[in-house]
């Protein structure tokens, strides 16, 4: 036992497999002792991006600290005034026919497109002269929204009013006041955004996570224990009883399992779908092969001598296939096992990607969330990858451990397959 | 694993002691009758082809005798040692145990049955079961003799003796797993668990068949000394004709599943009827004569 896993710990395939596997199962364990948030409570309105958001009203009454960055100023300019709008000003004095030689987008020629644009543009201009591609309205809003924000000197004190009614006081807040985003009251870091329900994504991921491997344990463990018991059945009795249970299993050979699956969940009705009920009836739909291989190693253990010897000491049919039979395949089961739980949580994804997944008001699934990300357009209208990319890369990091581990484990037990 | 680091034990060869040959002129036919048969019949039906591994076959085994069931491979002389240990059941036919008819119908009966029939496999490495150690395979014997409640030191004392027996230290095999031996020590321990659980009848398909030459006598000589002990019967499963010449007390020549001839070895042997029996002799190679191939059929 002791030098069989040391075989396998040895095989770098396994090795690899084990690590991600275990990555990430120690994440969904020790990730809710650090955010006890509810993965499913909504934190706002739709996607937000990743990134640290502090709240400005907390900012406000949060006590400040004086620092001098010498690129501030620029740093703000550039902040109030992105690419895109330098653009936009850049192709309107061109339209108009002004002098850009020399002009471009860069922060180095910044303050001098500045410069151009306060010399040139009016909002009166703009709107009698019709210049080409800035004939609409829309269009002529546009520039004149930009141009008042160029307006405002970003290096004037802005006055900021702190309390409410009667005990209201006034106070300036300089350009070199800063806040320590640690010291404001609320400030969050959502290093995956939220999602469309403004739900935090990397929570919701990590539960997810979590009950999908729950999801693929479950169903797994049942598809392999049922494999197992049919297939030692079927192949130690043999006769009458290995008929009758092969038929059974050609049955569910030739019925597609995936659409008998689809079958089962549509009639069950949203409500009825919980986790467990799910990860049963992915159980009982995929135990066949693993039947089938079990029945076929039994029949061929089932005359080895030893299995004879076993006999003739007198031990019981259990004993026999608990010690004499069972250990001889033992390392082919766990192969099957992890190999089921992989497909195990591909299907509640692929089922719940349908919209055929578990009840969407209990828990999060990898499954569900790609759904919700479908159903909102995370990934046409919005473009928020942030709530299915890593979603997407969870299910492959699983799937892949797995089967690598898997792979690992072949070679070590399957002395051909061996370098 | 360690394949290299063999236990250390005595010399496997021991050939001074060894003395083939039985007692040639002791009448087993007035001793009781061990196991018996009439008209024992196996068919396997394979898709649409049906063979006929052995084909009623008469038989009286007596207690004590050494008989050695001799034939080529396919013969049907494993599919007879089966049905003889009840791992198969005949198609037909009657088999006698001690005088009545064998009843192994329910658990409890073949569970008694087997106290009085035990077997060694041809091959030793598939013998085992790898994951039991060599104090289990034992002292699942001496719990089969109802041994289970004695004190351990009793039964420790059981187990070396029964190695000693086969010339083998117990102490140095307990805690350790049968693939660590030889295929001779091997062997050699299922001839202590014979030793052991002391059967009516011992079958030995083919002990030999699997190891080499010097080993070989050394079982020989083991198994006839457990015999001569014990006074149980042995029935030996071969196909070297030479071997069962030297060993056994009665000779049964088996062919196409039907035994063709059956005596004492000598008579077989020196004046054999049957054309099978007259090919299985001249197959065996003579040192100092050449080897005669005239007869061998090329299929």
């Amino acid at each position: 036992m002791k030098h069989t896993l040391k075989n396998v710990f040895h095989s770098p395939r396994f090795l690899v497999g084990f690590i991600i596997f275990m990555t990430i199962l120690l994440t969904v364990l020790i990730y809710p002792y650090f955010v006890t948030r509810d993965p499913l409570q909504g934190l706002g309105k739709g996607f937000l991006s990743p990134g640290t958001y502090v709240s400005v009203y907390d900012a406000n009454n949060t006590g400040t600290y004086r620092v001098e960055l010498p690129e501030a100023d620029d740093n703000r300019l550039e902040s109030s005034l992105p690419v895109k709008d330098r653009q936009t000003m850049l192709d309107y004095l061109k339209a108009m026919g002004a002098d850009v030689t020399g002009l471009d987008t860069s922060n180095e020629n910044f303050h001098q497109l500045i410069e151009v644009w306060k010399a040139n543009y009016s909002d009166a201009d703009a709107k009698a002269k019709k210049y080409e591609g800035f004939s609409t309205q829309a269009k002529r809003n546009e520039l004149r929204r930009l141009n008042n924000r160029l307006s405002t000197d970003v290096s004037v004190p802005m006055s900021v009013t702190k309390g409410e009614g009667d005990s209201a006081t006034v106070s300036t807040v300089a350009t070199s006041d800063y806040v320590k985003v640690t010291e404001v009251a609320n400030a969050i870091t959502l290093p995956l955004g939220t999602d469309n329900f403004g739900r935090d994504t990397l929570t919701e991921l990590v539960k997810a996570t979590g009950i999908s491997l729950l999801v693929g344990l479950l169903a797994g463990s049942i598809a392999t224990s049922l494999g197992l018991l049919i297939g030692l059945l079927a192949g130690y009795i043999g006769g009458v009883v290995d008929d009758i249970l092969m038929f059974i299993c050609n049955i569910f050979t030739v019925i597609p399992g995936f659409v008998l699956l689809i079958l089962i969940y549509s009639a069950l009705g949203t409500n009825s779908r919980s986790i467990t009920t799910c990860a049963i009836i992915i159980g009982i739909t995929s135990w066949v092969w693993t039947a089938r291989s079990v029945r076929s190693q039994v029949i061929s253990l089932r005359n080895r001598d030893h299995v004879n010897l076993s006999k003739l000491s007198g031990h019981s049919l259990g004993r026999i296939v608990l010690t004499d039979i069972l250990p001889y395949i033992a390392s082919y089961v766990v192969m099957a096992f992890i190999l089921q739980v992989s497909s195990g949580i591909l299907a509640e994804a692929q089922l719940s990607m349908l919209g055929l997944g578990p009840n969407p008001n209990e828990l999060p699934t990898l499954g569900l969330m790609m759904n919700w990300s479908k159903l909102f357009g995370a990934y046409t209208s919005s473009n928020a990858w942030w709530a299915y990319f890593p979603v997407i890369l969870v299910i492959a990091l699983i799937s892949f451990s797995l089967n690598l581990m898997n792979t690992g484990l072949d070679q070590v037990f399957n002395p051909t397959l061996r370098d | 694993m360690k394949t290299d680091e063999k236990i250390s034990v005595q010399p496997e060869d021991t050939r001074e002691s060894v003395t083939f040959g039985s007692d040639r002129n002791k009448d087993f036919s007035k001793e009781p009758l061990c196991l018996s048969g009439k008209g024992v019949t196996r068919v396997f039906h394979t898709g649409k082809t049906t063979t006929v591994a052995v084909d009623h076959v008469n038989f009286e085994f007596h207690k004590g005798e050494l008989i050695s069931i001799v034939g080529e491979s396919g013969s049907g002389k494993t599919t007879l040692s089966k049905i003889l240990l009840g791992l198969l059941e005949p198609t037909e036919g009657e088999i006698f145990f001690k005088g009545q008819p064998r009843d192994i119908s329910t658990g409890a009966k073949k569970k008694e049955y087997w106290k009085g029939i035990q077997a060694i496999f041809q091959d030793p490495f598939s013998s085992y079961n790898v994951f039991h150690k060599i104090d289990a395979v034992l002292l699942d014997c001496i719990n089969m003799r109802g041994g289970k409640n004695l004190p351990k030191e009793k039964k420790i004392e059981m187990m070396t003796e029964a190695c000693s027996f086969v010339n083998l230290k117990f102490a140095e095999l307990t805690n350790k797993y049968p693939f660590e031996l030889s295929g001779g020590q091997m062997q050699r321990l299922m001839i202590a668990r014979i030793f052991l659980l002391k059967p009516d009848i011992l079958l030995a398909d083919e002990p030999t068949s699997m190891i080499d030459a010097c080993s070989r006598a050394t079982i020989l000589d083991m198994l006839l000394n457990l015999r001569n002990e014990t006074g149980m019967t042995v029935i030996f499963i071969t196909h070297d004709i030479g071997l069962a010449y030297y060993i056994s007390d009665s000779v049964y020549i088996m062919e196409h599943g039907k035994f063709v001839e059956s005596g004492r070895p000598d008579e077989v042997m020196l004046t054999p009827k049957a054309p099978y029996t007259k090919r299985l002799i001249s197959d065996v190679p003579k040192i100092h004569e050449p080897w005669d191939l005239s007869t061998v059929e090329i299929k």
